[in-house]
């Protein structure tokens, strides 16, 4: 396990160091740079301000000094928002996109396992036509859809909830939002669930068990349940994915000040150094939740420690 | 499909359940098409004629704006076509782009073998592992956002590389069969095995694909769109419609619902085409 482990962490390595240069060259060989203004700026004070960030330098010399000050946690200033560095701009809007994603993600395994479950235990019913048509609903339903209908309907007709905004600690902001991030991960969630849970139970192991007079819960419960995660578990990673991309636009439709909307302002601002701090940001996290993933699905199955990589 | 386990028993005899929505899908995506190509010239607006005796109107028989306009006056069931046709373009050429790309990718890396397809594959790999979406937003961020050109290559150059891996897998397993080795035998050049034995047997394969790329491209769009990153004012692409609607859903909801409503029905209607060929020509596939 402690092998597998070491194997797969270094493995992310290289494939951050290759969206840090792939992000990196990009960015610089676009045409126009930050100082790029409707109001021309003068050439003395634009040589300066390249000179300030040491745009002037050879390109080899800027990558340097950006992967020196990643190592050191420091993702240089931002262009725009000239009072913040990169780094401050995150700890802001980071306690709010997680909670936005962590409870969005709660509510999906919550729900969406209870569902899933359901729906195999009586299959061919009505828990299982459902869970089809939910399914094939929030699959097919973008964030950037779900979202504002929410709002319309939740917020603007019912009045049940506000419609966007945020209150430092006030919960009723992030329900809608939460809501919105988490139905395509419910969806599948309970899909996976219930089809792991249907191939576990044609299983012979599941046959003894109730053979030697186990009850039905007691199976389910004690047998069945850890082999039927699998699915789910693996799903973990690219869910991550999915919620951090529907942040961008969750944030946006509920006007969050969490960091994918300095992500998305930052792409419309051209403010390179926020773009791809923010990048690195949600890179990293994708990578680790996919490594977490699998490292829980190897403790749960130990077939998957021995396969090559 | 992954229904119930009643219509898995009947698909040998009765499969309708399926084709029938596979049939719905193919058909709902004409009428769509039909309605983009041709359904502005029904109305005497173009879509960007600002009428300024009906800002904001709700939907509406009498003066000619069917589905409302918004706040410029401009009609919106106009735009939503319009949109329509922009966004069924740019998916379909950004899946074009990406089969391409896969499909010679894939097919190469498999019939070739060893050492090639190892690092091809390696290279797959480690692309696969990158959030291409952050990829493409740098791109977007970069390289302006009025270009749609730019936006298709962008969206469809990393969209390949699921393709890719099935391209290869079913090459690998394609060129042990023995009409290959007759191929080889009678002294085809590699290309054109590839081109004249190996592609027509990855047809069926590459329909699947594409047909479920369509949708995860026009979403792709629209998504980059309703940030502010796609398609720019005042052309419109269904997500682009969907973000105007949106800061308008208090004065305006027909807006946001008639684009919205549009882009779902036609989200829908891939998945079920693409969901039903799957069934038809892999069987074996649940």
């Amino acid at each position: 396990m402690l092998r597998y482990a070491v194997r797969r962490i270094a493995g992310i390595v290289p494939v951050l160091l290759i969206l840090v240069t792939v992000s990196f060259v990009i960015v610089r060989l676009a045409p126009g740079g930050p100082f790029d203004q409707a109001r021309a700026l003068p050439p003395r004070i634009r040589a300066e301000l390249n000179q300030l960030y040491g745009l002037d330098r050879p390109l080899a010399v800027q990558y340097w000094h950006y992967l020196k000050g990643l190592a050191h946690g420091d993702l240089g200033p931002s262009y725009k928002l000239r009072d913040d560095t990169v780094a401050e701009l995150i700890a802001q809007g980071l306690p709010v996109s997680l909670r936005v994603g962590l409870g969005a993600l709660a509510l999906a395994l919550l729900a969406g396992v209870p569902f899933g479950i359901w729906a195999a235990l009586g299959r061919g019913g009505v828990a299982d036509y459902a869970l089809n048509a939910f399914a094939a609903l929030a699959l097919a339903l973008p964030s950037f859809v779900t979202g504002p209908l929410l709002a319309l309907s939740f917020g603007l007709w019912l009045h049940w909830l506000p419609v966007a905004g945020w209150q430092p600690g006030a919960w009723r902001y992030l329900i809608l939002p939460a809501v919105t991030l988490s139905l395509p991960v419910c969806a599948s969630v309970a899909r996976l669930m219930r089809g792991g849970l249907l191939d576990v139970l044609q299983a012979s192991f599941i046959r003894t068990a109730r053979a030697r007079g186990l009850g039905r819960w007691r199976v389910l419960l004690h047998h069945a349940m850890r082999p039927a995660l699998l699915p789910v578990v693996s799903y973990l990673g690219p869910a991550v994915t999915y919620l951090v991309t529907g942040s961008l636009v969750v944030e946006t439709v509920f006007e969050l000040p969490g960091t994918g909307r300095y992500l998305v302002q930052g792409a419309l601002d051209r403010d390179y150094t926020l773009v791809m701090g923010m990048v690195l940001l949600y890179g990293t996290l994708t990578l680790l939740s996919n490594l977490a993933a699998d490292l829980i699905h190897a403790w749960l199955d130990p077939r998957v420690r021995h396969e090559p990589l | 499909m992954h229904g119930s386990t009643r219509a898995c028993v009947m698909s040998r005899s009765d499969p309708p359940r399926g084709r029938r929505g596979a049939l719905l899908g193919a058909g709902m995506i004409a009428l769509l098409t039909l309605l983009a190509l041709f359904g502005p010239r029904l109305s005497p607006y173009a879509f960007n004629t600002l009428d300024w005796r009906h800002l904001s109107a709700a939907p509406s028989l009498t003066d000619g704006h069917w589905l409302g306009t918004d706040p410029l006056g401009r009609d919106l069931y106009v735009r939503t076509l319009y949109g329509l046709r922009l966004s069924l373009l740019i998916g379909v050429l950004a899946t074009a782009v990406s089969v391409v790309i896969g499909v010679a990718w894939g097919a190469v890396a498999g019939y070739a073998g060893g050492r090639v397809d190892a690092w091809m594959m390696r290279l797959v790999d480690v692309l696969y592992a990158l959030p291409y979406l952050f990829i493409v937003l740098i791109l977007a961020t970069v390289f302006g956002h009025d270009s749609i050109t730019l936006l298709l290559v962008a969206i469809g150059a990393v969209g390949w590389l699921t393709l890719a891996r099935a391209v290869r897998a079913q090459t690998l397993s394609l060129k042990r069969r023995e009409f290959i080795e007759a191929a080889r035998a009678a002294g085809l050049a590699p290309q054109g095995i590839l081109l004249r034995h190996i592609l027509p047997n990855l047809a069926g394969t590459i329909a699947v694909y594409a047909t479920l790329m369509i949708p995860q491209m026009i979403t792709f769009e629209s998504f980059l769109s309703f940030l502010g990153l796609g398609v720019q004012e005042p052309r419109a692409s269904l997500g682009s419609l969907i973000k105007d609607g949106a800061s308008e859903m208090l004065a305006a909801p027909w807006m946001l619902l008639v684009p919205a409503v549009v882009l779902v029905v036609l989200l829908l209607c891939f998945n079920l085409l693409g969901d039903g060929l799957r069934d038809a020509l892999n069987p074996t596939a649940r």
